[in-house]
């Protein structure tokens, strides 16, 4: 298969890949009866932001950048848009400032250093990256390898292909939402099962984030969680925000491209609300876990909705403008 | 039956007691299946062992109508009898395509000829997907050839490889680590995403597997 797209006429060249940079959308719904995960961004409000301010569509592929230093050079005119952590972008030489959108001159090389802080970052181009779709998404799949381009991450060399260029006038940005270490969360269905001490420690203990975390689930570092006794399950569908308890009673938090079943107890589920959190916790950092129930879950899902909703018109009518 | 809610967008049905799988509830379950993914208010049905998990949009389903339409479902579904697929996985069994097939045998002192009979003469049935795509969990082994995994998983299994682990038996669509007894391999694609639909087996298939050679 070859780099280059011969119908798309706007490309970016990958100068140099980073590390685990993959092109993803908001991911593949529908499918896990059949065992295929749902990938995508795990900071998907961060995509969807950075698709709104170049008036995409919210599903648009992008970049998520969790490693640099990563180059991309712009082949012809494009407008682009980071959001999520801040990487100390540069446009040549020129600072590029996080939630903002760009525009690059064809031939201008776009400079991502390294987050300090969160850890994900989310490049959107006007038109979106137009690999072909897979099973209904632009997702990447790292782990089942398909989807995206070529079913990987990126290497250096790689072309994407761009879609359509869009009439943009001024500079625009949003202020980026910051990441707070409390991630709320529904006690689970074995919640019940843990001995008192592990139940309290959930919430009160601050976890830290393992190394060995990645797309499928971030690993949680602490005093282990104990059963109060032995317990088997049969094999059951989990979904991305599931805290799992393997026997060692390290917590699991599935992400998005964690395997569609497992045995383990679940002993919380992480809010929808939340879960861009866990894709913006560095390794090494802490945060805790807050008891909510869901009617404070349902309650917290609407009001990031409704933001999205209010910072979505305001972005239409200035786009308008 | 128990009926609960898995964070704030899945209802599950689940059979209280982790025994032997039952494939009387596995039936009605996937005529739960059916049935919800005919009423159209679900984003993703899928099956487990004994139990079944249903996603939902909260914005459009609340979630204890969902849990009420579950059960309603399940008192009226009876054991899905529409006749089932039947699919066949040629292989070939022992030598470089399964390294365990020897030591599977050997393990219940049986030859390995006896063992490839007991495996491919046994009719399997295919309760869920998961794990990986394609992957399917797979009930009917005979209980003779019942083979605890290996005390050291291997890094890389080949693609189609056809293994057994306890008492399952399955087939890995692609390559990946795994710990089970590997006896044969198959060439047959059980997962390819540019295909509709994109996996061979599907849950309530039924699967024969076939002797397409036997090295030693």
């Amino acid at each position: 298969m070859s780099n280059s797209a011969p119908q798309f006429s706007r490309q970016l060249e990958v100068v140099k890949a980073g590390i685990q940079t993959s092109v993803q959308d908001l991911g593949r719904q529908g499918l896990r009866h059949v065992g295929i995960a749902q990938s995508g961004a795990l900071d998907a409000p961060s995509l969807r932001l950075a698709n709104r301010l170049l008036g995409n569509a919210i599903n648009d592929a992008g970049l998520e950048i969790v490693i640099g230093p990563v180059s991309l050079r712009f082949l012809q005119p494009t407008w682009f848009a980071i959001c999520g952590a801040d990487f100390k972008a540069r446009l040549d030489n020129v600072d590029i400032a996080c939630g903002w959108r760009v525009l690059a001159q064809a031939g201008q090389v776009l400079h991502l250093v390294g987050a300090a802080k969160e850890s994900r970052a989310y490049l959107a181009v006007d038109g979106g990256i137009q690999v072909p779709e897979v099973l209904g998404a632009r997702a990447t799949d790292l782990q089942a390898g398909f989807g995206g381009f070529q079913g990987r991450a990126l290497r250096s060399g790689d072309i994407l292909p761009l879609g359509e260029a869009r009439t943009l006038s001024q500079a625009l940005g949003v202020l980026q939402r910051v990441w707070t270490p409390e991630i709320r969360a529904i006690a689970g269905p074995e919640y019940a099962q843990f001995c008192v001490a592990s139940r309290k420690a959930l919430w009160t203990q601050a976890w830290k984030l393992s190394p060995q975390s990645n797309r499928m689930g971030v690993r949680l570092q602490a005093h282990a969680l104990n059963l109060s006794l032995p317990l088997e399950l049969q094999s059951h569908a989990v979904l991305p925000g599931v805290v799992q308890v393997p026997p060692n009673g390290q917590p699991i938090v599935l992400l998005a491209d964690a395997q569609t079943t497992g045995g383990y107890p679940r002993i919380a589920t992480v809010i929808d609300a939340d879960l861009w959190k866990l894709g913006q916790t560095p390794a090494g950092a802490h945060f805790c876990f807050q008891q909510v129930d869901l009617a404070q879950a349902y309650a917290a899902r609407e009001q990031a909705e409704l933001q999205e909703f209010r910072l979505e018109r305001s972005l239409d009518w200035k786009l308008r403008a | 039956m128990q009926y609960y809610l898995l964070g704030e967008r899945a209802v599950v049905m689940q059979l209280p007691h982790a025994g032997a799988q039952s494939m009387a509830c596995q039936q009605r379950l996937w005529q739960v299946a059916r049935d919800l993914r005919l009423q159209g208010n679900c984003i993703d049905v899928v099956p487990g062992m004994n139990n079944l998990t249903a996603i939902f949009d909260p914005a459009l389903q609340q979630a204890t109508t969902m849990l009420e339409n579950l059960a309603q479902l399940w008192e009226n579904a009876e054991a899905l009898s529409f006749p089932s697929r039947e699919i066949t996985i040629p292989v070939h069994y022992g030598g470089e395509y399964g390294p365990d097939l020897a030591l599977v045998a050997q393990h219940h002192q049986l030859s390995t000829s006896e063992v490839v009979a007991l495996h491919s003469e046994a009719l399997y049935t295919v309760y869920f997907l998961g794990f990986q795509p394609g992957f399917a969990y797979m009930g009917g082994l005979p209980s003779q050839l019942a083979t605890p995994r290996r005390a050291e998983p291997r890094t890389r299994v080949p693609a189609g490889s056809v293994g057994i682990g306890g008492q399952q038996t399955g087939v890995y669509p692609a390559a990946s680590p795994g710990g089970w007894q590997l006896i044969g391999q198959t060439s047959l694609t059980l997962f390819d995403p540019q295909n509709s639909p994109p996996t061979l087996l599907q849950a309530g298939d039924l699967v024969r597997f076939t002797v397409e050679s036997l090295s030693v």
